[in-house]
């Protein structure tokens, strides 16, 4: 009963940021995001550099994954 | 046993990123193992709308692991990965595929996977969803170096789920979030290592034996992070990791890092990472008896660990202004320290009997690592 109530809950707040989509105004203008653009906001500046780490890290620990990271192989040795 | 995962990029849908190519050396060495690694990235948008990226990596491997020297030679290896991205956007959605192969001498890995990253709220927000399929093949090379003998012991298959939000929240602030779910099924364990259970009639102590694990697999990692510009021109992000799985390993972590440029020729970075995680369910250092449970590992990623990363990064603009062609041009070196510390994983290769060490008594182990990586960046 629980579960239902959040599902219709989740349902009843998407619906709702659904159909205020297109009435939302941007509290943050676009001529106010010069700082945002800035490579040093940037997320992830260096995509394999970070994708490289994640697989050192993935490779000697028990955790994986969220962290936006790549990597393949065993990391067995 | 690594899935390798999509990439949730949480940029602004509405432009492609510039052109790039990126030449890249990276040195990882510690805990017996030497990993050099060298790679080539191109990426190129063909229109405004699409963009192609290729990446070849070379991993050249020699030594092994505590766990794994303690019962075999010294190991050479070489990964060689190469991965092929399309993106295309249109309006205010960038679809993404990408397939990545990775090829060992005992491993074989291909990830098939596709993302769709949505801008809405006035550009405010970002949604990232995305889905790998991963297929692995495992081995186990029972030769040498030179004289390879590699038999192949198992599959497994690998499905990740991801969903992220990035949310600008003032004109200084952004947020975002990440989710990721991943299932495992198959051969699981890595060959390499074994468990040992006590075993008075041997000189030692006690004797090894292979790891079982169980044959599925599935973890839930979310992360939460924000980025903050300071009232100078510099930023701090701080994030955190809530991971669990159905190994029973919880595992935080937890990052604060640091953006100081230096007008439009230098980026300094540090940063601090912490990791701590409990042990699987099956693990055990030493088990009391032979097949004395269903599941048993001892794997030192599986084992209660910490470790703490101090890293430090600079970027220097050797082109600021572009020549010819090029936009901008960099060269970045990245150097990081890490301290792994194991609570319940002991150092059997170096200490023992022979040592005054009856098993269960030998210390535990811990080692440093240093992490190298530079690399050249030209955007056209």
């Amino acid at each position: 009963m629980r579960c239902r109530q959040i599902v219709m809950l989740g349902a009843a707040v998407g619906t709702m940021l659904l159909a205020s989509a297109c009435s939302v105004q941007p509290w943050v203008k676009p001529y106010e995001r010069d700082r945002l653009a800035d490579p040093i906001m940037a997320w992830d500046r260096d995509a394999i550099s970070s994708a490289y780490l994640d697989h050192i890290r993935e490779s000697r620990e028990g955790s994986r994954g969220a962290t936006g990271g790549a990597g393949g192989g065993c990391g067995c040795n | 046993m690594i899935a390798a995962l999509l990439l949730v990029r949480s940029t602004s849908a509405d432009v492609l990123p510039d052109n790039r190519a990126d030449v890249f050396w990276s040195k990882y060495s510690g805990g017996g193992m030497d990993i050099t690694g060298y790679s080539a990235t191109a990426r190129a948008k063909i229109t405004e709308n699409f963009a192609v990226e290729a990446n070849y990596f070379v991993d050249k491997v020699s030594g092994a692991s505590v766990d794994v020297l303690s019962q075999a030679s010294v190991i050479k290896d070489e990964r060689k990965q190469k991965s092929g991205t399309l993106e295309y956007l249109h309006d205010k959605t960038t679809y993404t595929a990408s397939y990545t192969s990775s090829v060992e001498r005992d491993y074989i890995s291909e990830t098939a996977s596709f993302s769709l990253s949505q801008d809405m709220f006035g550009d405010l927000t970002t949604v990232t969803l995305g889905f790998a399929n991963t297929h692995n093949t495992v081995g186990i090379n029972s030769g040498t170096a030179n004289k390879p003998d590699v038999s192949w012991v198992g599959h497994a298959l690998t499905r990740a789920y991801s969903g992220g939000v990035s949310q600008i929240i003032t004109k200084n602030f952004i947020a975002g979030v990440n989710l990721q779910v991943i299932t495992d099924a198959g051969y699981l364990a890595n060959p390499y290592r074994e468990i040992r259970y006590l075993d008075p009639t041997k000189t030692i102590g006690y004797t090894l034996a292979n790891q079982v694990y169980p044959d599925t697999h599935t973890s839930t990692a979310v992360q939460v992070q924000g980025k903050y510009y300071l009232p100078y021109r510099a930023a701090i992000t701080a994030l955190y990791r809530y991971y669990n799985d159905t190994w029973g390993v919880i595992g935080n972590t937890y990052e604060l890092d640091y953006t100081h440029p230096i007008r439009n020729r230098w980026i300094f970075e540090g940063r601090v990472r912490y990791y701590k995680q409990n042990a699987a369910s099956f693990y055990s250092d030493l088990f009391p008896f032979v097949d004395s449970q269903n599941f048993t590992a001892r794997d030192q990623n599986l084992a209660a660990l910490n470790n703490t990363t101090v890293g430090a990064k600079v970027t220097y603009a050797f082109l600021p202004d572009g020549w010819k062609v090029f936009k901008r041009g960099t060269v970045t070196f990245d150097a990081s320290r890490i301290r792994f510390n194991y609570q319940d994983f002991r150092n059997i290769k170096n200490f023992g009997v022979a040592q005054g060490f009856g098993p269960g008594s030998e210390p535990l182990y811990n080692f440093n690592a240093n992490v190298f990586q530079v690399f050249v960046s030209v955007y056209f």
